[in-house]
């Protein structure tokens, strides 16, 4: 059973304890803990099932990289699914379920896919459920999603808080071991400033486990002193629970710092991003042990050897009474060592190599612990737990010689150098035959914007096994590093490490050597998704030969540790059923994060209403207050309809246009683009932006003009007016203003560079209202100030004043055929100038009106809308708007294009207006069909509607549309389609419903 | 995650602070030019795996567009230069032929 | 080929499956061929095998620098939907997605189509206009599909916030027989139905270069040596321009990246896929229990197969926005491919100016669920010289100014 031993760990505080509750039961742990070190001292071994055959799990490894320990966290809005039981520090009152069972963890239903796993081998479900078809939708796909995920979804919303930090530094190094110590100190100490960051909670990485000498002391001591001298030095920052989560192009890093998982009674975000730019990188990630495969490694209770040592060592838990190790190396014998100091029991080492030499071997046998040699595990004993081993041969076919019975087994097949920082950016491999793995090809390392490589790798992640090494090539890397940054360092001597002899490993990919079909299909690759030997093996077999084809059909390290254990006995396993070197295999791609990150930290703190800027006019106060049903308009709220009290937004909208058009309605059109151009050449520039001339609008005047795109269709349009000799003021519909904007700067700065004319967006800067309706000119004149009389101020002219003491400048222009006038003041008196003119104007019946009663007068006489009647398809000839095109212009924008042959053909459908012959509103989007189909089956048609609504002004539903000769078909009667399979008849018309001649506006 | 030098306001800016603009040094034909000259235009692209001249925008910065040479296939940048230029300036094409000596791009190499 | 069925696996298990064959088989190539298609993704694929199947053309090679499958057929985020505006697209994504239904059924091999549903959310008014556009639009065209109302979004997908302070729902266009595939199935299903056909899928092999004479093709330099050919499809996406010019002409396309990530799996919260457009943002759920998730394409020539982190932030910032409850999962994967975008941002399958080369290609980012729909009509294409289904996607229509512009309806095309 898995106990707490005698002595503390040396992170486990004793003196503190702390209660947690696991599937509902109530457990004690000590501060220091993690989850999965607490639930070992509580005994607690299985602690999950695996995805596919629902095999009982225990932990596996003692860090980021375990891919059993998988529990739903907290609850209600603290509730996270597939939490980490080794990343997660205990804290007092946490809460933990496990996942993927049903009934419970001990009784699961869904163990009964090992019962059938035969049938189920690696991509059994591409040759089945094929028959009969609606079966996959309605039975078999509920069935496979039922038996899916891992955790339960959350319900609650996130109310933690997360943020983003940005920085930069010359050099950043990943990792806290002794080689990331190092290189820090050394970069640090060339006057670099660097970031150091370590995922875990404690610096010194396996030094302070394993305990080598360096510089005469002792790891922990080396460690303590480095980090000390490292917090004393300005230059240096350095972070613990920070995990070096990808490696992104031109030295950009992110890191992820868990603040508050520890201790969520403290303040502050729970996680932070920090968005780092590196001149160089370091990545001292370290390795990850490898499991061997032999049959029953899935079993609770079969660890990793370094993992086992870390229990025992770091929080003064045992696995097991009794552990039976089961090695291709030297550094495992650790693991028995430490465990028979502590009183344990070792029955024995199961050595694969034929024989081997070393110090830590000699201590082993010194301390009395028998070692077999040449010897494998055929299987192991248990079910939910670990009871026995069966030995064999590791040269032999998996007769059992010998059983030994135990509680633990300690395995370890080598060491694989962590290297997904290093491969992010495209930095290559090379594999190193005699020690068995992948480490970086410092010949190829990822390229920055320099074209030279901007990370190195230092220490274990490097390939160096040995403490002498390691921390040489630390102090190395963190002086290249810095020295690449432009920091030269000073003469210094690298620490001195020192430890056990060891011999070399022996790579052995399967246990035994000659394992039959029953034992590989029970060897484990991957422990999450169920990946064996023997689906690798059959993947192979079928042709699924690339690495990449083997990952994807069997799925072997595809689950949440991203194959961190599965991914080097993977690839070898296939490279043997291909009989290929391992190298020529491959791997597959290392993509970020390193381990999973929160979605609320990529977030930020871009949420809710934050979410995008939100863009107001000085009036919006006043437009929330009263009623406004807001629509988004890119980042603006605009106020559709001011909707009050016993009305729907309907009858809101309908008031406002009948009030608008019998008495008077305002408008807030501040969100309207306005450009100002001007210079010697402003008119010139204005000419080529526009359809139209601008260059001949006199001064005082306002003109109606359309841009079109280089490509030819109609981009925007909106009312130029001229305000001085070399100065245009440009409006833009209110998604324009930033569009237009930046088109004139292109044209300006990467075109016509030459010409003199300068552009500049005050949309903001001015508050502008419409004031529209019969009453119009009296509210203005009550206001006071200027002349607004047809006679000083005729349609389509502008005028500087004041009214009612306000700076204004008015337009005479009119977007729905009242007497309307638009008045710009400065955006600080808009709001005053808003409330003036509601109050001099409830005499004349003043009400506001939204965008939608704008949108209906419009159509009611005619004007096109940028957005409806265009869409990015229609060129101004389509919507009769031959008169604004300049025949006396050379070139402008978009003329080119509409000399193709498809831009002129006539068959083009042309805008008209549609009267439904019922009165009724043709639905949006209604086509108009024609007779028969076209070649593909498909329905022809002749036209189909851009605009249409219920006009309260002629009481029955109008509408524009796009239709084939439609000018020439005046009165004829067409069909609209609607969705529902009827039709609905409407007549072509002319466009303008309302007030044909325009004497309205003209008053 | 690029950062690019920008040559106006001399800010090293992050790619969050810039807007890709499309293709550099695309040369203009306007009313009377033939059709496939207006085709290549308006939609003939280099679209290289490796040299190619590109239009950037600071946005978020000085609001001005320069060009920039960059590889596509490794994101090595050669140089940023104004954009008030038909073609790249010498020290460019210089500093390009560096790294990859016989590098050509349409008519510039 | 031997079939696969319950019955197989059965079988098998009694025999530690040693009886399963190559799914496809590993030739070497030979002198010459009918037909070489560059590219084997899902789209080459597709097309050989309907060479194969419609038409008896089997004398045929698929020829790949990687591993077939292995671009952005093996990378994409699985929806399918023909819910598009323009009468030509409706035309050969509903080809597709009609041909999706029995595709497991046509390979024997199960792809496993799951037409669980696609909404695209309208958040303005501009886009409630777009959608019931395309929902007219769709009726006339033989595409089912419907205009929702909130209240029925937030039925089909509980987890949705339709009130989000910034952009509330205001409905949906919703296709009930859209959905998702399993994306590397369907080039191992069809790999395999070509195999099994006779021709010759041969992976590792690069083309080097284009052969021809007096304008017409003649064959292909290769990594494995020279091969003839009559005819020649080039459909290689990202690396068409590449490609296109070794045989000596252009293509007005261009190659950007386009990222996806997943979170990591939990137990089924959601059945339709979600497409927000207006925030830059879609996802669904796999079999396996993730969250699938993509947005827009980056912004820059790109042939890395990676894109800026930034995108990623802004994705999933409009995803947590729309489903809160994501907030508390975690990111497990993040990736990107090269997707190359025309001009219309619609795909290009056409004739070239070299006589005998077809090019399929442009798809941008909705190029999965065009798959066999693709692969038919460039059949169709290359075997008659013409198809009413590539008709208007020739790479010529850039000349006339004839577009076909989808991006009235959908901000991100998918």
């Amino acid at each position: 059973m898995s106990t707490r031993l005698a002595n503390a760990g040396r992170l486990v505080n004793k003196n503190k304890a702390v209660s947690f509750t696991f599937n509902g039961k109530n457990l004690r742990g000590f501060d220091g803990d993690t989850l999965a070190s607490a639930l070992l001292a509580n005994d607690q071994m299985m602690v999950g099932r695996s995805f596919k055959y629902h095999r009982p799990r225990g932990v596996v490894a003692s860090g980021a990289e375990e891919p059993n320990g998988l529990v739903n966290l907290g609850k209600d809005n603290t509730f996270e699914p597939n939490q980490r039981i080794t990343t997660t520090e205990l804290f007092d009152g946490l809460t933990a379920t496990s996942q993927n069972h049903w009934p419970s963890l001990e009784f699961d239903v869904g163990v009964i896919n090992t019962y059938f796993s035969r049938f189920m081998p690696a991509g059994f479900y591409y040759k089945m459920f094929i028959h009969p078809r609606p079966f996959w939708k309605h039975i078999y796909e509920p069935m496979i999603r039922q038996a899916a995920g891992l955790g339960k979804a959350p319900k609650d919303r996130d109310t933690d808080t997360y943020e983003h930090f940005n920085a930069s530094f010359d050099v950043m190094v990943v990792g806290g071991g002794i080689a990331g110590l190092a290189a820090a100190h050394s970069a640090g100490q060339s006057g670099a400033r660097v970031m150091l960051v370590e995922q875990t909670a404690d610096w010194g990485g396996r030094a302070v486990v394993d305990m080598p000498s360096i510089d005469g002391k002792t790891a922990q001591d080396w460690v303590a002193d480095t980090v000390q001298a490292l917090e004393n030095m300005p230059n240096v920052t350095i972070r613990l629970r920070t995990q070096g989560s990808g490696v992104y192009d031109h030295g950009y890093v992110l890191a992820y710092e868990r603040l508050t998982d520890h201790a969520p009674e403290n303040d502050g975000p729970r996680h932070r991003l920090w968005r780092i730019r590196a001149k160089q990188i370091v990545t001292a990630t370290g390795a990850i042990e490898r499991p061997l495969s032999f049959a029953g490694n899935d079993i609770p209770g079969v660890v990793l050897a370094a993992a086992v040592r870390d229990y025992a060592i770091n929080f003064g838990v045992s696995v097991g009474d009794r552990t039976v190790v089961v090695t291709n190396n030297d550094d495992a014998y650790r693991t028995a060592i430490t465990l028979k100091k502590a009183g344990l029991d070792i029955p024995a080492i199961i050595d694969a190599r034929t024989s081997a030499e070393g110090d830590l071997i000699d201590e082993a046998k010194a301390l009395g612990i028998r070692v077999e040699f040449g010897k494998g595990i055929a299987k192991v004993k248990g079910g939910k737990r670990v009871t026995g081993v069966a030995l064999c041969n590791q040269a032999g076919e998996g007769a059992v010689i010998e059983e030994i019975s135990c509680d633990c087994v300690a395995m370890s097949g080598g060491w694989s150098p962590v290297v997904h920082l290093w491969s992010h950016c495209g930095g290559k491999l090379i594999w190193d035959a005699d020690q068995a793995m992948f480490r970086p090809d410092p010949e190829k390392p990822p390229l920055g914007a320099d074209g030279a490589g901007f990370v190195v790798t230092a220490g274990v992640a490097n390939g160096h096994l040995f403490t002498a090494e390691v921390i040489a090539d630390g102090f190395a890397a963190g002086r290249s590093a810095a020295k690449a940054a432009g920091f030269k360092a000073k003469a210094a001597q690298a620490p001195m490490g020192e430890d056990a002899h060891e011999g070399p490993l022996a790579p052995v990919w399967l246990m035994p050597q000659g394992a039959s079909h029953a034992l590989r299909s029970k060897a484990w690759l991957d422990f999450q998704n169920d990946v064996k030997v023997s689906d690798v093996q059959l993947a192979a077999q079928e042709g699924y030969e690339s690495v990449e084809h083997a990952k994807r059909y069997t799925t072997i390290g595809m689950a949440t540790d991203q194959g961190k254990l599965s991914n080097i006995n993977g690839l070898a396993t296939l490279a043997k059923s291909l009989n290929a070197e391992i190298p020529n295999v491959g791997t597959t791609t290392f993509r970020p994060p390193y381990t999973p990150i929160s979605m609320s930290v990529i977030a930020g703190v871009a949420k809710n209403e934050l979410f995008q800027p939100i863009r107001k006019t000085p009036m919006s106060d006043w437009h929330t207050a009263n009623g406004a049903d807001y629509e988004p308009v890119g980042q603006w709220r605009r106020p559709y309809a001011y909707v009050r009290s016993g009305e729907t937004v309907h009858d809101a909208v309908n008031r406002e246009v009948v009030n608008t058009r019998e008495k008077l309605g305002l408008l807030d059109a501040s969100t309207l683009g306005k450009l100002v151009v001007k210079g010697p050449d402003a008119g010139k520039f204005l000419d080529m932006m526009y359809t139209n001339m601008m260059s001949n609008l006199a001064v005082g005047k306002c003109r109606y003009g359309l841009m079109c795109s280089e490509n030819g269709f109609l981009s925007d349009d909106g009312v130029v007016a001229r305000i001085d000799e070399d100065t245009w003021l440009c409006h833009t519909t209110t998604g324009g203003a930033e569009r237009i904007h930046a088109w004139m700067e292109d044209w300006l700065q990467c075109e016509w560079w030459d010409w003199k004319v300068y552009v500049a967006n005050v949309t903001e800067q001015w508050a502008q209202v419409a004031v529209v309706g019969p009453n119009a000119r009296k509210v203005l004149e009550k206001l006071g100030g200027m002349d607004v009389s047809k006679e000083t101020l005729p349609f389509m002219q502008w005028a500087d004043g004041t009214l009612g003491g306000f700076d204004a400048r008015v337009y005479r222009i009119s977007f729905s055929g009242e007497l309307s006038y638009e008045i710009a003041v400065p955006a600080s008196q808009g709001r005053a100038f808003w409330d003036a003119l509601l109050a001099a104007g409830e005499e004349f019946g003043a009400m506001p009106y939204g965008t939608e009663a704008l949108h209906i007068m419009r159509a009611e006489k005619g004007f096109i809308m940028i957005g409806d009647e265009t869409d990015g398809t229609v060129i101004p000839q389509d919507l009769n708007l031959q008169w604004a095109i300049s025949k006396k212009k050379e070139d402008f924008l978009g003329k080119r294009a509409q000399e193709r042959s498809h831009m002129a053909d006539p068959n083009r459908w042309k805008l008209v207006g549609l009267e439904t012959v019922d009165g009724s509103v043709i639905p949006d989007g209604a086509y108009a069909i024609a007779e028969g189909t076209n070649a593909n089956g498909q329905r022809n048609t002749q036209g189909r509607v851009t605009s249409t609504y219920y006009s309260p002004t002629l009481k029955r539903g109008i509408a524009m549309g796009l239709v084939l000769h439609g000018p020439d078909r005046m009165g004829e009667v067409i069909e609209f389609n609607k969705v529902d399979g009827t039709t609905v008849q409407a007549k072509i018309v002319d466009q303008v419903f309302y007030d044909k001649d325009g004497e309205k506006q003209n008053v | 995650m690029l950062t690019l030098h920008c040559p106006n306001c001399g800010v090293h800016a992050d790619e969050t602070d810039l807007h890709a603009e499309g293709e550099a040094h695309l040369k203009r034909f306007a009313s009377g030019s033939s059709d496939d000259d207006f085709h290549d235009y308006m939609f003939q692209r280099q679209n290289p795996k490796g040299v190619h001249f590109e239009r950037w925008k600071h946005v978020y910065g000085c609001g001005k567009y320069f060009l920039a040479a960059r590889c596509t296939a490794t994101l090595e940048v050669f140089g940023t230069y104004s954009a008030q230029t038909h073609e790249p300036p010498q020290a460019i094409k210089d500093a390009i032929t560096a790294k990859r000596p016989g590098w050509s791009w349409g008519d510039f190499s | 080929m031997k079939k696969y069925s319950a019955f197989a696996i059965a079988r098998e298990a009694f025999r530690q499956h040693t009886g399963w064959e190559r799914a496809w088989a590993r030739p070497e190539p030979k002198k010459k061929y009918d037909v070489i298609i560059v590219g084997a993704g899902g789209h080459g694929l597709a097309t050989a095998y309907h060479l194969g199947k419609n038409y008896g053309i089997t004398n045929v090679a698929v020829i790949e620098k990687g591993w077939l499958g292995g671009g952005n057929t093996g990378r994409n985020t699985t929806i399918i939907r023909s819910n598009y505006l323009q009468d030509s697209s409706a035309a050969i994504y509903e080809k597709a997605r009609s041909l999706y239904e029995t595709m497991s059924q046509d390979l024997n091999y199960n792809v496993m189509f799951s037409p669980r549903g696609v909404i695209m959310l309208a958040q303005t008014q501009s886009e409630i206009r777009g959608y019931q556009r395309t929902a007219h639009a769709n009726a006339l065209q033989g595409v089912k599909t419907e205009w929702i109302s909130p209240q029925r979004v937030k039925e089909l997908v509980p987890i949705m916030n339709i009130d989000g302070p910034r952009y509330p729902v205001l409905g949906g266009l919703y296709q009930a027989r859209g959905g998702t595939a399993r994306h590397d199935a369907v080039a191992w299903g069809y790999a395999r139905a070509c195999s099994d056909m006779g021709m010759d899928i041969i992976q590792q092999c690069e083309v080097t270069g284009v052969r021809t004479n007096a304008g017409k093709v003649v064959g292909v330099d290769t990594t494995k040596g020279p091969i003839d050919c009559d005819k020649l499809g080039m459909v290689v996406a990202g690396h068409a321009s590449v490609l296109a010019q070794k045989a000596g002409f252009r293509l007005p396309i261009e190659s950007v990246a386009l990222q996806a990530l997943v979170s990591e799996p939990i137990k089924p919260c959601m059945d339709v896929v979600v497409m927000a457009n207006t925030v830059h943002g879609y996802m669904s759920q796999s079999d396996k229990g993730e969250m699938v998730i993509g947005g827009g394409t980056d912004g820059y020539n790109n042939y890395t197969q990676r894109g800026s982190f930034h995108h990623i932030e802004e994705t999933v910032r409009a995803l947590v926005e729309t489903f809160p409850m994501i907030a508390r999962l975690k990111m497990l994967r993040q990736w990107g491919g090269i997707v190359d975008v025309t001009g219309d941002r619609s795909p290009i399958l056409s004739k070239t100016p070299v006589e005998g080369i077809f090019v399929n290609c442009g798809w941008g980012t909705g190029g999965f669920k065009a798959i066999p729909g693709s692969g038919w009509a460039m059949a169709e294409l290359m075997a008659k010289g013409q198809s009413p289904l590539t008709e208007e996607f020739n790479m010529f229509r850039f000349r006339e100014g004839k577009f076909i512009d989808e991006s009235v309806a959908a901000g991100v095309a998918h």
